[in-house]
C-alpha cells in the first residue's frame, strides 16, 4: 500500500467498544503472547486480511476485518468448523 | 456475554466475536476470565508507559544509550514488560526526524504504547507517510526545516520503532514526571514533537 | 538458520520479483538499491508462517535504508531524506 495516492491524513481516533477489545485480546491469546498457548501466526492474521474482498476495507472497519480473518484462521486450523460456527451463530441470534 | 445497557441487536461481526469466543471456550482453548483479563491488560498499556521512557533518556545519558542499544531491555529496566516486542528506539536529532508507518499493516509497540490510533492504520496515511512524509507532517502541524533530514521507517517485518524526541527547550531542571507530561503519542511515532507546557 | 550474507554498509538491491502469497516485501521497493543499516537477526520466514508451517530454517532480516529521491521520482524534501525498510535476505541481492 505505501506510496499509492491517498487522501488528507484524518487523525480520528475512536473509543474502542469492548466487542473490539476481545477481538484484540483473542488475537493476542491465540497468537500465544504471554504463555498462552499458540494456535496461530500473526502471518496468518495478515494472509487472511489480505485475502479479502479488495472493498473489504471500505465495507468493514478495523476489527471486523480482524475478527472474520481469526475466525477463517480458526477453520483453516481446524481449530473450528464452519458447521460449529453456524450453528452456534444461530443458537445465539435466538438467544433472548 | 451479552452487551448490556439499551437492546440492539449484533452486527454480523459482532456475533462472529461471540460464536468465535463462545466455542473457543467450550473447547477449552480459552476461558472468560482470560479474555476478561487480557482487555484489562491491553487497556493498561498507554502512552504514558513509553513517555517515562523518554524522559528518562532525556535525563540519564547512560540509560539513553542502553535504549538505543536495545529497547525492550531498557524499558524492562524501568519495570514496564513488553512481552514479545522487539523495540529499536530511533533519536531525533536537530538534523534528523524520525516518523514510524506500517504500510503492511498497523504494526505498533503495543506492548508499550497500547493500541495505535485510527488515523495510523488508514490507508492515506500509511500510503502517504514513506512518499511524502513532510507534507504529511504539515497535515498534523509539524513544518520542518527543509534543512533537516526526515527518516522515515517502515515496520514490514519483527521490529517495532519508537521515537525518542528531542527534549524541548525551556525544561531545565524539570521532574521526569513533569518531562514525561510533554512527551505524546504523536511525538513517539513522530507527527508531532513535545512543547512544554 | 541461515548465514548471513550481508553487512552494515553493504550496497543491496530488493530483487523485482510479484510472486503470489503473504510477502513482507513492499510492492514499492521491489527493485531499489539501498545500503544495509544494520542486521536485525534471524526470524522465522512470513511467507511460510502465513501458510501454517513452521517458517524455518530462520532468515536473516536487515534494515536497509534507501535514499527517498531514488525510491520515488518526484519526491519533494531533502536529497538526504531516507526510508528504512526491514527486509528478509532471500528478497536481496
Amino acid at each position: 500500500m505505501g506510496g499509492l495516492p491517498a487522501g488528507k491524513v484524518e487523525p480520528t481516533e475512536h473509543d474502542y467498544e469492548e466487542w473490539e477489545r476481545r477481538v484484540d485480546a483473542l488475537m493476542i491469546l491465540l497468537s500465544g503472547v504471554q504463555g498462552h498457548k499458540k494456535l496461530m501466526t500473526v502471518d496468518e492474521l495478515r494472509k487472511n486480511i489480505e485475502a479479502l474482498p479488495s472493498d473489504a476495507y471500505e465495507r468493514m472497519s478495523y476489527y471486523e476485518r480482524w475478527v472474520t480473518s481469526i475466525t477463517q484462521t480458526m477453520i483453516q486450523r481446524g481449530v473450528i468448523t464452519t458447521e460449529e460456527l453456524g450453528r452456534k451463530m444461530a443458537e445465539i441470534e435466538k438467544r433472548d | 456475554m451479552k452487551e448490556t445497557g439499551s437492546y440492539q441487536p449484533y452486527s454480523y461481526f459482532q456475533l462472529m466475536e461471540v460464536s468465535l469466543r463462545e466455542l473457543l471456550v467450550e473447547k477449552g482453548i480459552v476461558t472468560e476470565a482470560q479474555v476478561a483479563a487480557t482487555v484489562e491488560d491491553m487497556r493498561s498499556r498507554s502512552p504514558e508507559r513509553g513517555a517515562r521512557v523518554v524522559a528518562r533518556a532525556w535525563v540519564d545519558r547512560s540509560f539513553r544509550e542502553r535504549l538505543l542499544e536495545n529497547g525492550s531491555h531498557a524499558c524492562e529496566e524501568l519495570g514496564l514488560d513488553v512481552p514479545a516486542l522487539k523495540l529499536v528506539v530511533v533519536e531525533n536529532t536537530p538534523a534528523v526526524h524520525n516518523m514510524v508507518v506500517c504500510t503492511l499493516c498497523s504494526c505498533y509497540p503495543r506492548m508499550l504504547l497500547g493500541i495505535p490510533p485510527d488515523w495510523y492504520k488508514s490507508r492515506n496515511y500509511r500510503s502517504r507517510a514513506v512518499r511524502e512524509p513532510r507534507a504529511v507532517l504539515s497535515e498534523f502541524g509539524l513544518q520542518l526545516n527543509i534543512k533537516t533530514k526526515i527518516r522515515v521507517h517502515d515496520s514490514t517485518a519483527d521490529m517495532r520503532y519508537l521515537v525518542l524526541p528531542m527534549r524541548p527547550a525551556g525544561t531545565e531542571g524539570w521532574s521526569e514526571g513533569r518531562l514525561a507530561a510533554t512527551v505524546t503519542r504523536d511525538c513517539m511515532i513522530g507527527v508531532a514533537v513535545p512543547k512544554p507546557n | 538458520m541461515i548465514e548471513p550474507r550481508f553487512k552494515p554498509g553493504d550496497q543491496v538491491r530488493v530483487r523485482k520479483t510479484y510472486p503470489l502469497g503473504h510477502i513482507r516485501t513492499p510492492f514499492y521497493i521491489r527493485g531499489h538499491s539501498g545500503v544495509v543499516e544494520r542486521i536485525c537477526g534471524a526470524f522465522g520466514n512470513p511467507e511460510e508462517l502465513a501458510q501454517m508451517r513452521s517458517g524455518e530454517p530462520r532468515q536473516p532480516l536487515y534494515r536497509v535504508r534507501f535514499r527517498q529521491q531514488e525510491v520515488w521520482p518526484a519526491y519533494q524534501g531533502n536529497a538526504e531524506d531516507v526510508l528504512e525498510v526491514e527486509i528478509f535476505q532471500h528478497w536481496l541481492e
